[in-house]
């Protein structure tokens, strides 16, 4: 069973990554994305009946530091003028992007 | 054997243009920093002149930090002229890769959507080694978002192959890598998500460090793929790499995956002899596609291991292959989530034909990140979209789960498993990438110890005809990495 990635799923998934495509750019990722999950098809040979996902290291019963939580306080963050002095507009206050609702 | 050696040699009449040169260990340079023979200024000037000099070649640097060494140097001149401690790497001339963020330095993770940009804060690594006395002499070059083999893929040029120019130092930390082979550094710090120090510090001939999981903050690093990112050092040799794990290792409640282990004394570690240790070859890494020369050097390193009074035999990793497609579910997936918040509007590149927010997230991304990026960022995209989230990416954790249990038996039986850091030498520029399966082939000997979070350490293993470094790649298992560096230790010795 391969999967056989369609023009409209890559221009579906690049809506949600944020991301726009120009039509040679579809193309050839189509041709990759095609290539790579032919390769990723080889998964489905093994049989993971009952295996448990690993997400994180430390789930590892060896490994030390399993996710101990800090105490719930809001902590000093960072210094929003240095902050603000890298964003690309802004008044110093808000970073400032174009409208999203028209009045 | 000698009349093909003799033809070739005559075809490839020009020989290979080399920058390499070996930088002076910690313990010589410590030495004349105390009693006061160098300068900590003087040093970090000579760095800043060799930089110079070679850069525009190889291309390592995308940015030096200048006031700021210089500034540090001088206060190890002055605490070593009244005579006060000296930390570990007290005027030690270091280099960080571009991933790695130093307060108001530029930082672009070798991507253009970050070109200009200025962090307002310390990576923790780059704070401990700083601490520690380090003079901190730029920012490295790397592939973009520290995805890619080969330091091809940053926006801003590859990183040239001290060893021989016309080749790939390896990636994603070529930058880091090559500093140390062309002495632009005497160290340097990488970051590892599925080889990248561990392949080009094999590319380049200097030894490489993937700490643990967990091991060493990851505060700071941009992040690509969160659960199996790791920073690491990169130095000439094996002690003064531990020396550069012991300063950077330890629990930073600034990162919540950081392990709260102790850390031991690495350097003292790394001088305890391999006698009596236990070596583990999987038959899984010496099959095909393994370059013969490469075979051969690391049945070398495996015979000097032995005279060394270790022993050895073999173990089984049978789902060793599926590392890959594994790896590359994870971590796309990851990075899809990791690079969401590079879209022009807090920071970084934002695009200037945008009129809507919508065009305002498109038009930067698709504008400042590079092709490779992209590839990733829909893999991953597409392996976590709503029905293919079980095919795919929690397939792939399940998978993931073997591959770690995997190794956990074959500790039981072994203290360290060796193999070819990478199945072949470095390669030309240009020669692979544009076949990005062949890439990704090339990663199948080190995605299995990223998956499985366990150590691991690249140590030179001698060369091609060809003259080009061959890395034996020692892993060991969770938090052991001292046993890492006592195999690397005595690969190193026998100075193969």
């Amino acid at each position: 069973m391969t999967a056989k990635v369609t023009v409209k799923e890559v221009e579906r998934v690049a809506e949600l990554a944020h991301l726009e495509l120009a039509p040679e750019e579809t193309q050839h990722m189509l041709k990759d994305l095609n290539a790579i999950l032919d390769y990723v098809a080889e998964l489905n040979e093994l049989d993971t009946t009952g295996v448990a996902p690993l997400a994180q290291i430390s789930e590892l019963d060896d490994t030390a530091g399993a996710g101990v939580l800090r105490p719930d306080l809001p902590l000093p963050s960072l210094d929003r003028a240095a902050v603000m002095s890298q964003a690309p507009e802004t008044d110093q206050v808000f970073f400032k992007v174009p409208k999203v609702i028209e009045r | 054997m000698a009349k093909e050696r003799k033809a070739r040699l005559s075809s490839e009449a020009k020989p290979a243009e080399s920058y390499v040169e070996k930088p002076k260990t910690l313990a010589v340079l410590r030495a004349e920093i105390a009693a006061g023979h160098t300068r900590a200024t003087d040093l970090a000037a000579s760095y800043f002149e060799r930089i110079a000099s070679v850069n525009p070649r190889l291309n390592v640097y995308l940015s030096i930090t200048r006031e700021r060494a210089l500034e540090q140097a001088a206060r190890v001149d002055d605490a070593a002229a009244k005579g006060n401690p000296l930390g570990p790497l007290a005027g030690i001339p270091i280099g960080i890769k571009d991933v790695l963020v130093m307060k108001g330095a530029p930082a672009t993770a070798g991507s253009k959507i970050l070109e200009g940009y200025k962090p307002p804060y310390d990576a923790t690594s780059v704070s401990k080694l700083e601490a520690a006395g380090a003079v901190l002499l730029g920012k490295l070059n790397c592939d973009e978002f520290a995805m890619g083999g080969s330091n091809e893929n940053s926006a801003y040029g590859p990183v040239r192959n001290p060893v021989d120019t016309e080749r790939v130092p390896g990636g994603s930390s070529g930058g880091s890598a090559a500093a140390v082979a062309a002495n632009m550094a005497v160290a340097t710090l990488g970051s590892d998500t599925g080889g990248s120090i561990r392949q080009p510090a094999s590319f380049c001939g200097v030894v490489g460090v993937l700490p643990t999981y967990g091991r060493v903050s990851r505060y700071g690093l941009i992040a690509f793929a969160s659960s199996l990112d790791r920073v690491g050092p990169f130095a000439g040799n094996v002690r003064d790499a531990a020396t550069l794990l012991g300063v950077i290792a330890g629990h930073d409640p600034k990162d919540a995956t950081s392990s709260p282990a102790p850390v031991p004394d690495y350097a003292a570690e790394s001088d305890k002899r391999a006698e009596g240790l236990r070596i583990g070859v999987p038959a899984e890494y010496f099959g095909e596609g393994l370059d013969p020369e490469v075979r051969a050097a690391i049945e070398k390193g495996i015979d000097a291991l032995k005279a060394s009074g270790c022993t050895v035999k073999p173990v089984s990793l049978p789902h060793t292959k599926y590392a890959i497609p594994t790896y590359y579910l994870v971590a796309t997936a990851e990075a899809s989530a990791n690079l969401a918040r590079f879209d022009g509007v807090r920071y970084g590149y934002r695009s200037p034909n945008a009129e809507t927010l919508s065009d305002l997230y498109c038009h930067s991304r698709e504008e400042g990140f590079g092709a490779e990026v992209k590839r990733r960022i829909l893999l991953g995209t597409y392996a976590l979209s709503a029905g293919y989230y079980e095919a795919y990416y929690r397939k792939a954790q399940q998978v993931r789960r073997l591959l770690a249990e995997e190794f956990l038996s074959a500790f039981a039986e072994v203290d360290a498993i060796v193999t070819p850091t990478s199945p072949v030498p470095a390669f030309k520029l240009g020669e692979k990438s544009n076949d990005p399966l062949a890439m990704y082939l090339a990663d199948v000997y080190t995605v299995t110890a990223s998956l499985a979070g366990i150590c691991g350490v690249n140590v030179p293993c001698g060369a091609t005809s060809a003259g080009l470094p061959i890395g034996m790649q020692v892993l060991a298992a969770h938090l052991d990495e001292s046993t890492a560096f006592r195999v690397a230790r005595a690969v190193e010795d026998a100075q193969l």
